[in-house]
């Protein structure tokens, strides 16, 4: 026997193909059994299918949004013949390339109950779909740095609480408690103090695409990777499936949950959208000791910054301000956030940086996301999230599930209407109009 | 201590003897050691521990894909956590430090880990810790969260300087090995701009290790007079400790020079960079960046004393550093025996050479004796190597007692830096390993970087693609013939026959224990596996599941077994399962060096505006606006709260007179003969009748209807105007009008300029004003003359001084802003000081000045936030009905904008004049549930009016004006405060503008 | 293209002297144009994967307002001409 014969660490699946249904539950003591042997009885999170020629709803894009709006519908609403089809693998956008902030710190009417919607069902996600995302609710704080600044933040911070969303106004010398490492003594920009959303924090990304995946696959949604659609098909204003690169699906209702790409996937209707495409950097340094417990976001430059649970500083900055679907940035930009990440932290400046990475933000033309039907029967939009959408996870699906499966939008996502732009009713948190790289 | 130092060693000078501390532990090295080097050297074999099991740890490599041997280097400020041993530079009194352990290296507590280590399996955190809910955060993740992490970052300021720089080149040359060399030196003689750079201290890359005669020399003196000669040509740019860390769009590659991290303390000069960031552009470039040496993944590889073939070899012949007595040798390529030739050489004995290729024939010849078809499987030794299990091909397992083992699993081009931008490597069965793409443009790999082997055949290819890069650039170069003479480079020839093909062995199949893919991460075989079963089996899902590849070595050592290993189990080709994205950076770079001088204070550039100085004579507090310093209030003797000082300001104008600097008002000088139209159709009110000497108010919108900034205009004589704007939207103003001036209408005869800069500007106002001014200008001020919005050039001084003067207000005094050219300011506001002297004329700042727009329902940003229409703040009769064209005609119709619930501007008081809020508190009815949907609207600013003696504000309320007399609820709940206020009229002070007219 | 940007007034210049507006809509609509074409103007885009033309503002450099042809995937920049030659954003 040679002694690179077959391999004697387990037998894996060769094929990429799997259809069994896997509904193992993860708890302590199945890691514990499992430990006994050898990890070798772990059973596929999710099926590979190939795809049923059709369905009663196909999501496109297997980021987080659509494997969410998956999850939900088939949890909450019943509607099981569902597939996800993904052009990459699960979770390849930007679900697994974002600085994994949570917060519901939003200021408007029309925003505000939709990101409280959503951190209630952070706080409850894991338990949900069995599986541990690392919801981490560390806290958020904003610093300010200006009178001016304080009084924004304390009309949000009041909007906040109006809805019964935790919000603190942090003094100076409260801060200096938490955050000792900021710069309090030669800044440019003196901190003057921050507002803080005790229930915001940071969840593991990758874990969450995973968990919402694994979670829809046990309900009976196909997710198919490795799938890209190509044509959208129409029979007059009603859309009736997709062509895909793994062959033509049908459909009752098609809907889009594709970020960075909803352009591109809309240009198949010849639809057009308030939205440009963007790059946004994100970074992580090497491993340190933890000393940044909380999110802390810079009031003097773009800068936000959270320490993983592995060391790694996990931190990021503004758009590159160019549209592009390139998932990378330049060097300026890169200069600028270590600039304004320094200056909130001195203690930085031996710290090394170790990658960055970049995702296609879906900018709308408000800042805001869009959630809605559009003009063609049955095809249904997601997107325009700009790069808050990690956050908005777990509501997003939810509400994009509800308005599938009753074809009402839900209570916390009635204005994130399409038609707003047309009839001037915009979600302008920041009040800068209709510039998609000022948002 | 036994000493591993030996003879020879390229890199070193034996003369200087240099003492540092490992551990606290007092050792020497010589200069041009590594850390790594002079540990080794110390017999040292044990440095670090690893991320999750807390393993002993060795050194592993020599160079920057170093996995285990992360030092914490330095104390204070200068602590340098994370530190690769392998690319620190010894110098006199380094302090080193291994990290990840306690309480010490030899004696981990963590490593209890290491028995858990079948629970601890790939991902086992997203299937446990989940009960009860709250506990992730209160219980389990503090204690994970304490074990995290590495090095610890210093809270102590950093000494050092650190700077930036561009460089412009038209060749760069990425690594000083054999192929980088002799491209640099082809360029170099052919009179091209060349810049070679090279993260070692010094170059010659992998020719340092080696013993071979070049040219008829030994390595090192053949690489000084390469030295020599590239230092001789002027148009030549060598940058040693210089890593190349990413690859940016047209060209542009970021760089980091460590200037002085390899001097000691004393010896570092303040005034030069501790790093240097270069932005290096490049009209082509040679990528030389050489191959980097595969690990087996076997049963205990990551035992101390395990060390790469190569980094062997390099320690052996560039730093004089035995790996150990006796050594055995795993490798499943012919290079590798190139180091089991030097350690026999040099009188290292060799216990065994194990080859998992069954045809033996690879010109080895030494007296070692040869196992081949077997594996290694298993390792033992507590903290350092003391024997290996082999397999041998008929199952037979053998213990031999080494005390180091070289291994060898072939090599990965070094491609990071041509897959930056999005390319992908492409899989070689031949090489055995990716290679760089061939389609990114303006590069080209060469060297061992794209499979060539053999110091010759890399001379030649790096000479010859210089030739070939420079023709692209219409300079003719000859190929430079250096290293033609080389002799016994290798033990097999890599050209000749019966050379023998690298056999990937991905992972041993009988491994024992615990196999490392990524040794920092602590990665497993079985981690790998259990993420296929698990259907995590895309590569970029297979890393994320395990975290390989994801340290701070980037998976330099790691990536390709895993590739290697997911392939085997599906049956594949590497080459079908691909890489993960390559991105920067190839090497972590610290932020001092991204950050260069724009530090602390000097983070962002200071404005100051031409009063300054005056304002600062006369005490003024400043207050950071944007960029500028604005003078916010003067405290006068005995006034130690702010407001004192504020009301008394605000009272002295009202009463008497004051000045105040709004120089850093924006200033757009505007000329041409459709400066009227153009005017006219950047404001949403009429613009195209204002005549000579008058200034009139304008509101700006955006395309989308909202207000943008407002400001006044003034027509100073036909065809010239001057706008200002607010302080915060200066630029932003200046950039829009371009726009419309260069994109909308270039047929528009209009010409734009700022004179922020050049004009100070001054605001007297208050009932005394007219009086002030009159003693030192010239013109009638009077009521007929300068009537209220005149504007006109005024003369100073008997004509001494030119000067503009604007018959407009802010506070809603009897008021003036004089504008005269920066350099008078100072001066100009002396006189009208000492002109209203007798007046009792006072200094006021920004914040009385805000008081005062307050008291007279004066917008400001605080309003102006983005959001608001102008018929949202009382003034939509000016949005003109008559205009054909002008920017948010259209857009301020849409129906959103008209709606009846939008608030609108409003004053707001309390019913008790005791009682105060704050700007940001929001607006419920009385009575009403606290809650969203009962939210009527909210403050918008807020002051103490001294005139009325208590809290006033504006507020954006639904309704609007039509309330006014209406009581509502001021609720902040921030601060746990809510009082009763009442709607009122937004001009508090003088709502007939009686005092304007005066 | 997104590190330099060769100004047709000042020669290749690094992407931080400039501001980036976004993309070149539809052209300004005439005063009296439907409130459909405002819409479109002021608020829908292409968003194209590949060859795009955006407003850049060389700010710190010549201040004109420049259209650059640049491809989204490969960010190579084709043409970069003085945005007041193509008047009032009109679409090729």
């Amino acid at each position: 026997m040679s002694v690179l014969g077959k391999l004697e660490n387990g037998a894996v699946s060769r094929s990429g193909h799997n259809s069994e249904r896997t509904d193992m539950r993860y708890s302590a003591l199945s890691l514990l059994g499992n430990a006994f042997s050898k990890n070798k009885k772990w059973t596929p999170a999710w099926r590979n299918p190939d795809p049923k020629p059709h369905y009663d709803v196909i999501i496109i894009g297997g980021g987080g949004h659509g494997l969410a709006t998956a999850y939900y519908l088939s949890k909450v609403f019943g509607v099981r013949n569902v597939a996800v089809l993904e052009r990459g693998y699960l979770g390849s956008g930007n679900i697994g390339r974002n600085t994994t902030i949570i917060r519901s710190n939003y200021l408007l009417q029309g925003n505000n109950p939709f990101y409280e919607f959503s951190m209630k069902l952070w706080e409850g996600l894991e338990q949900d779909f069995n599986f541990n995302a690392m919801v981490s609710q560390r806290g958020v704080v904003n610093l300010y740095h200006s009178d001016a600044q304080r009084d924004a933040y304390v009309r949000r911070g009041n909007a906040m609480r109006l809805h019964r969303v935790d919000a603190d106004l942090v003094g100076r010398d409260q801060l200096r408690d938490m955050l000792p490492f900021l710069d309090y003594e030669n800044a440019r920009f003196p901190i003057m103090g921050g507002l803080m959303q005790k229930r915001g924090g940071t969840v593991r990304h990758d874990a969450v695409a995973w968990g919402f995946a694994r979670g829809a696959d046990q309900n009976g949604v196909d997710i198919i990777q490795n799938c890209e659609v190509t044509a959208i098909e129409r029979e007059g204003d009603q859309v009736t499936g997709v062509q895909t690169t793994r062959g033509p699906i049908t459909c009752g209702k098609l809907a889009m949950a594709v970020a960075g790409h909803s352009s591109h996937v809309a240009r198949m209707v010849d639809m057009r959208l308030p939205i440009e495409s963007h790059a946004l950097q994100a970074f992580v340094s090497e491993g340190l000791k933890p000393f940044i417990d909380t999110v802390v976001t810079f009031g003097a430059g773009h800068f936000y910054v959270s320490q993983s649970d592995k060391g790694g500083l996990v931190f990021g900055g503004d758009i590159e301000g160019y549209n592009s679907y390139a998932q990378r940035g330049n060097l300026a930009c890169v200069e600028h956030v270590a600039e304004a990440g320094m200056a909130m932290i001195p203690a930085l400046s031996r710290v090394r940086i170790l990658r960055s990475w970049g995702g296609i933000m879906d900018m709308s033309m408000d800042g805001s996301p869009i959630m809605d039907k559009t003009y063609l029967g049955n095809l249904y939009f997601n997107g325009g999230w700009c790069y808050g959408g990690f956050k908005a996870t777990p509501a997003s699906g939810y509400c994009f599930a509800h308005l599938l499966a009753t074809d009402t939008p839900h209570e916390t996502a009635t204005e994130f209407r399409m038609d707003r732009f047309e009839r001037g009713y915009l979600l302008d948190e920041k009040g800068v109009g209709a510039q998609a790289n000022l948002h | 201590m036994t000493s591993f130092r030996i003879d020879g060693g390229t890199s070193i000078n034996r003369d200087d003897v240099r003492q540092f501390s490992f551990n606290g532990e007092k050792l020497s090295g010589f200069g041009g050691d590594t850390v790594a080097s002079a540990l080794l050297a110390n017999g040292k074999q044990l440095v670090g521990r690893s991320f999750k099991y807390h393993r002993p740890r060795g050194i592993l490599t020599a160079g920057a894909a170093e996995p285990n041997a992360l030092l914490t280097i330095g104390r204070d400020g200068r602590r340098d956590p994370n530190t690769r041993a392998t690319m620190a530079e010894l110098f006199d009194g380094l302090e080193a430090r291994s990290q990840n352990c306690w309480p010490n290296v030899d004696f981990d507590i963590g490593a209890v880990n290491g028995v858990l280590g079948p629970i601890l399996g790939a991902g086992f955190y997203y299937k446990t810790f989940m009960w009860p809910a709250a506990f992730w955060e209160k219980v389990y993740e503090p204690i994970i969260r304490k074990a995290a992490g590495l090095g610890r970052a210093s809270y102590d300021p950093d000494p050092g300087y650190y700077e930036k720089c561009w460089a412009h080149c038209d060749l760069l040359v990425i690594g000083a090995g054999a192929a980088g060399l002799a491209a640099a030196l082809t360029a170099g003689r052919a009179g091209a701009r060349v810049i070679i750079a090279d993260e070692g201290a010094q170059l010659g890359g992998g020719m340092r290790a080696e013993r071979s005669m070049i040219d008829g020399k030994p390595a090192d003196i053949f690489l000084g007079d390469v030295m020599g000669e590239l230092i001789s040509l002027p148009n030549v740019d060598i940058k040693s400790r210089t890593t190349i860390f990413a690859n940016y769009d047209d060209g542009v590659f970021g760089g980091v020079e460590r200037v002085q991290k390899h001097l000691p303390e004393a010896e570092i000069n303040p005034n030069r960079a501790m790093e240097r960031l270069w932005r290096i552009v490049a009209k082509h470039t040679i990528l030389a960046t050489g191959a980097e040496e595969r690990p087996i993944v076997f049963g205990g590889n990551d035992r101390p004393g395990v060390m790469m073939a190569g980094a062997m070899r390099t320690y052996l012949n560039a730093y004089g550093v035995a790996p150990g007595k006796r050594v055995a040798l795993f490798a499943n390529n012919d290079q590798a025996y190139d180091t089991a030739r030097d350690l026999e050489e040099r009188g290292i004995e060799i216990a065994a050479i194990i080859d998992p290729r069954t045809c033996p024939d690879v010109g080895y010849h030494g007296s070692a004796r040869h196992i081949a078809g077997a594996v290694v499987r298993d390792t033992a030794g507590r903290k350092g190597l003391k024997s290996i299990t082999v397999r041998h091909d008929d199952g037979r397992d053998e213990v031999i007692a080494v005390d180091a083992l070289a291994i060898s699993g072939g090599y990965s081009p070094i491609v990071h830096l041509a897959c930056h931008r999005g390319a992908r490597p492409v899989w070689s069965d031949d090489h055995a390993g990716f290679m760089p793409p061939m389609d990114a443009d303006g590069l080209t790999p060469v060297g061992a970087v794209s499979g060539v082997r053999g110091i010759v055949a890399c001379f030649n290819a790096g000479a010859n693609a210089a030739c070939d890069a420079l023709v692209g650039l219409g300079i003719s170069a000859r190929p430079a013939l250096i290293g033609a003479d080389v002799a016994g480079d290798h033990v097999n020839d890599p050209e000749a026959a019966g050379a023998q093909d690298t056999l990937p062995v991905w992972s041993v199949p009988s491994a024992r224990g615990k196999a490392f893919v990524d040794f920092q991460n602590d990665v497993t075989a079985s981690d790998i596996n259990l993420a296929m079963r698990e259907g995590y089996d895309h590569v970029e899902l297979a890393k994320r599941y395990t975290t390989n590849g994801m340290a701070t070595d980037q998976g330099k050592t790691s990536n390709v077994n895993a590739i290697g290993i997911l392939a085997e189990n599906k049956g594949v080709s590497p080459g079908d399962i691909g890489t993960t994205t390559f991105r920067p950076f190839y090497t972590p770079v610290s932020f001092g060096a991204l950050v260069g001088a724009s530090k602390g204070f000097e983070f962002q550039p200071v404005r100051k505006s031409p009063l300054h100085g005056w304002a600062a004579r006369n005490g003024a507090k400043f207050v950071e606006t944007g960029l500028w310093y604005r003078s916010s209030w003067f405290p006068k003797g005995g006034e130690t709260f702010w407001r004192d000082s504020v009301d008394r300001e605000v009272l002295n104008v009202r009463t008497n007179v004051g000045i105040c600097d709004v120089s850093t008002l924006g200033k757009i000088e505007i000329f041409g003969a459709d400066a009227a139209e153009f005017l006219n159709r950047v404001y949403c009110n009429a613009f195209l009748k204002l005549p000579v000497g008058k200034a009139r108010y304008g509101l700006m919108l955006r395309e989308d209807g909202f207000i943008y900034d407002d400001g006044t205009t003034s027509c100073l004589a036909e065809n010239h105007y001057f706008m200002t704007t607010t302080t915060a939207l200066a630029a932003g103003v200046l950039t829009h009008l371009e726009f419309c001036a260069q994109v909308l209408w270039p047929e528009l005869d209009v010409r734009l300029a700022s004179a922020t800069d050049q004009w100070a500007q001054m605001a007297v106002a208050g009932p005394k004003a007219r009086a002030t001014l009159a003693k030192i200008i010239d013109d009638d001020l009077g009521n007929e003359a300068f009537p209220f919005l005149a504007a006109r050039e005024v003369s100073l001084f008997g004509g001494k001084l030119r000067g503009r003067l604007f018959r407009i207000s802010f506070s809603g005094e009897l008021a003036y802003e004089i504008a005269v050219p920066a350099g008078y300011g100072s001066c100009v506001a002396d006189a009208i000081m000492e002109a209203g002297k007798e007046f009792d004329i006072a200094p006021y700042g920004t914040e009385a000045l805000g008081v005062m727009r307050i008291e007279k329902g004066h917008v400001t940003h605080a309003e102006i936030n983005g959001t608001v229409t102008p018929a949202d703040l009382g003034m939509g009769r000016m949005v003109s009905a008559k205009k054909d064209d002008f920017i948010g005609r259209v857009m301020n119709k849409r129906e959103g904008l008209l709606d009846a619930a939008r608030p609108l501007l409003v004053g707001i008081k309390p019913k008790s004049p005791s009682d105060r809020f704050a700007t940001g508190s929001h607006i419920l009815n009385v009575g009403a549930d606290v809650r969203l949907e009962n939210d009527q609207g909210y403050v918008t600013s807020t002051c103490h009016s001294p005139n009325l003696g208590h809290t006033i504000g504006l507020a954006l309320i639904k309704g609007g004006p039509e309330r006014y007399g209406e009581e509502v609820v001021i609720w902040n709940g921030l601060a746990g405060t809510h009082v009763t206020g009442v709607i009122c009229n937004p001009a508090f002070v003088d709502p007939e503008n009686e005092k304007l007219h005066a | 293209m997104s590190s330099l940007v060769k100004c047709p007034h000042c020669g290749l210049r690094p992407r931080e002297e400039f501001t980036i507006r976004g993309e070149v809509p539809s052209p300004r609509p005439a005063s009296d144009a439907p409130a459909n074409a405002w819409f479109d103007h002021v608020y829908l885009r292409d968003n194209p994967r590949g060859e795009h033309r955006e407003y850049w503002h060389h700010a710190g450099g010549c201040r004109r307002w420049l259209v650059l042809s640049r491809n989204t995937i490969t960010h190579d920049i084709s043409a970069v001409v003085d945005a007041s030659t193509l008047k009032a954003g009109t679409k090729s």
